[in-house]
């Protein structure tokens, strides 16, 4: 097998700026979004993800600026997600050169606009985001605004549901993990990636690069993504990727 | 000053690809158009595209692109990508079957969903998305210059093209199975992945497209 599993940071942005702090030994000011950017793409990321917690959405124009300054220096694929809601949404974030969008709380409101944006721009740039949380034994459930909010939603069934709608990767995050760097939920990653046709990224609990390996083994995702050990310089991409491998995976190096 | 028309039809991310040449284009003006004269009077072109094979043709057909793109064809260089490259066949199995372009002999086939890993089992996802080796098939061809062969690209397609002659093969990858990833007869050369999201390797194959000269050697 020759496709890579991919290794995807991701940027929190509030206001055209990178939070939960990003530490770089050489660079000044680590709050750019785009010297961050530029730093992944060296070390070898696979693709970038910028999630927008803007809270006003007046400040939401700031993002569009970011992904255009971004776009123009590095060329390997970049998602946004955050605040998505409509198909000018989308429009705009597409045409300032993201490739996919990120869409969660959306979603869950209206399934039927994952439908009419994938008829409009293609499955290839839908990503659904699911934000899950263990409720029983294999059990997970759909929560919203930031894992506060239930939905009664089932996370196996809401994923192959939005498949059918036509979400061309999954963004899987698990809300008991997020945060606490003990490692993925690889039962709801396993169940989740075994239950769909699309490609599924894991998030959520990542603490070490064995983390990583361990959402692909036994997650069976098919990307992984992680926020604070990159950006903590705990760990380099590189570094991440030289340990999949090690594991025998396949990466791009 | 030479230039490069990106053949601009209202599909997909016509301005990642347009980044992608003004970053490697010193001494091309890189400039994107929907425009017959704009297409006629440049030096090579680029047919890019993201999207849904129906709605592709149709574009082309809409803002009367086909003519030129055939006459482009015929007389100098142009790149194919993704959708683009596809289209250059003569039919796709996409949307319950599309009439496409006919510059190359074959047909674009849906990869099967339910494709397993025959080394390891794993379940293959449909999409193919991601970065895959692209093994060459033509190694002296200029447009693989300075490209290692076995070389990471960055894919996003759930089609792929089955040329009805073998000859024309510039590149394949596996999914499970050999399939085109690039392909290429006289001045025309097309490619199934993204070369304006698969990084250096991606930005040197449009350095080396702005300076073919469209012959194999």
């Amino acid at each position: 097998m020759t496709l890579a599993k991919r290794i995807i940071p991701c940027l929190d942005v509030d206001n055209g700026r990178v939070v939960k702090g990003v530490q770089f030994v050489d660079i000044r000011d680590a709050g750019d979004p785009v010297e961050v950017a530029r730093r992944y793409d060296e070390q070898g990321a696979d693709e970038i993800t910028f999630l927008d917690i803007t809270a006003s959405s007046d400040d939401r124009e700031t993002m569009v600026h970011v992904v255009e300054e971004v776009a123009g220096q590095v060329f390997i694929p970049l998602t946004v997600g955050g605040g998505i809601r409509t198909v000018e949404d989308i429009r705009r974030m597409l045409n300032a050169g993201a490739d996919k969008v990120a869409i969660n709380t959306a979603a869950v409101h209206n399934p039927e606009f994952v439908r009419e944006a994938a008829e409009k721009f293609g499955s290839q740039c839908i990503v659904v985001a699911i934000d899950a949380k263990q409720v029983g034994d294999n059990k997970w459930e759909i929560f919203t605004h930031g894992g506060r909010k239930p939905t009664g939603l089932d996370a196996v069934e809401w994923a192959q549901k939005m498949v059918a709608y036509g979400a061309g990767e999954i963004l899987l995050t698990s809300m008991d993990r997020d945060g606490t760097k003990n490692g993925f939920d690889n039962a709801l990653n396993q169940a989740v990636c075994d239950a769909v046709t699309v490609p599924v990224i894991a998030s959520g609990g990542v603490g070490n690069l064995d983390h990583l390996v361990d959402g692909i083994k036994e997650g069976h995702a098919d990307a992984v993504l992680a926020a604070s050990i990159f950006h903590f310089g705990e760990y380099s991409v590189s570094e991440a990727k030289l340990r999949m491998r090690q594991a025998g995976l396949e990466v791009r190096l | 000053m030479k230039t490069v028309a990106v053949i601009d039809y209202g599909m997909g991310n016509l301005h990642s690809v347009a980044k992608a040449l003004e970053k490697v284009a010193e001494g091309t003006r890189v400039v994107v158009t929907s425009d017959s004269g704009e297409i006629r009077a440049a030096d090579r072109a680029v047919l890019p595209g993201v999207g849904a094979m129906r709605d592709c043709m149709g574009e082309l057909q809409r803002l009367e692109l086909v003519d030129v793109i055939k006459e482009t064809a015929a007389s100098k260089p142009l790149l194919g990508v993704c959708v683009g490259m596809q289209a250059m066949f003569d039919f796709s199995e996409e949307n319950h079957g599309v009439e496409c372009l006919g510059l190359f002999p074959g047909k674009v086939l849906a990869f099967a969903t339910d494709m397993t890993d025959p080394g390891t089992g794993e379940r293959l996802k449909v999409p193919h998305m991601g970065w895959n080796r692209v093994h060459q098939a033509m190694e002296d061809h200029p447009m693989w210059t300075d490209i290692e062969d076995g070389a990471h690209f960055y894919f996003v397609h759930s089609y792929y093209a089955e040329p009805a002659d073998p000859e024309i093969i510039a590149g394949f990858s596996t999914y499970p199975h050999a399939f085109t990833a690039a392909v290429t007869q006289d001045n025309v050369f097309a490619v199934q992945f993204h070369p304006e999201k698969s990084q250096s390797t991606g930005l040197q194959l449009y350095a080396n497209f702005l300076n073919w000269d469209g012959q194999s050697k």
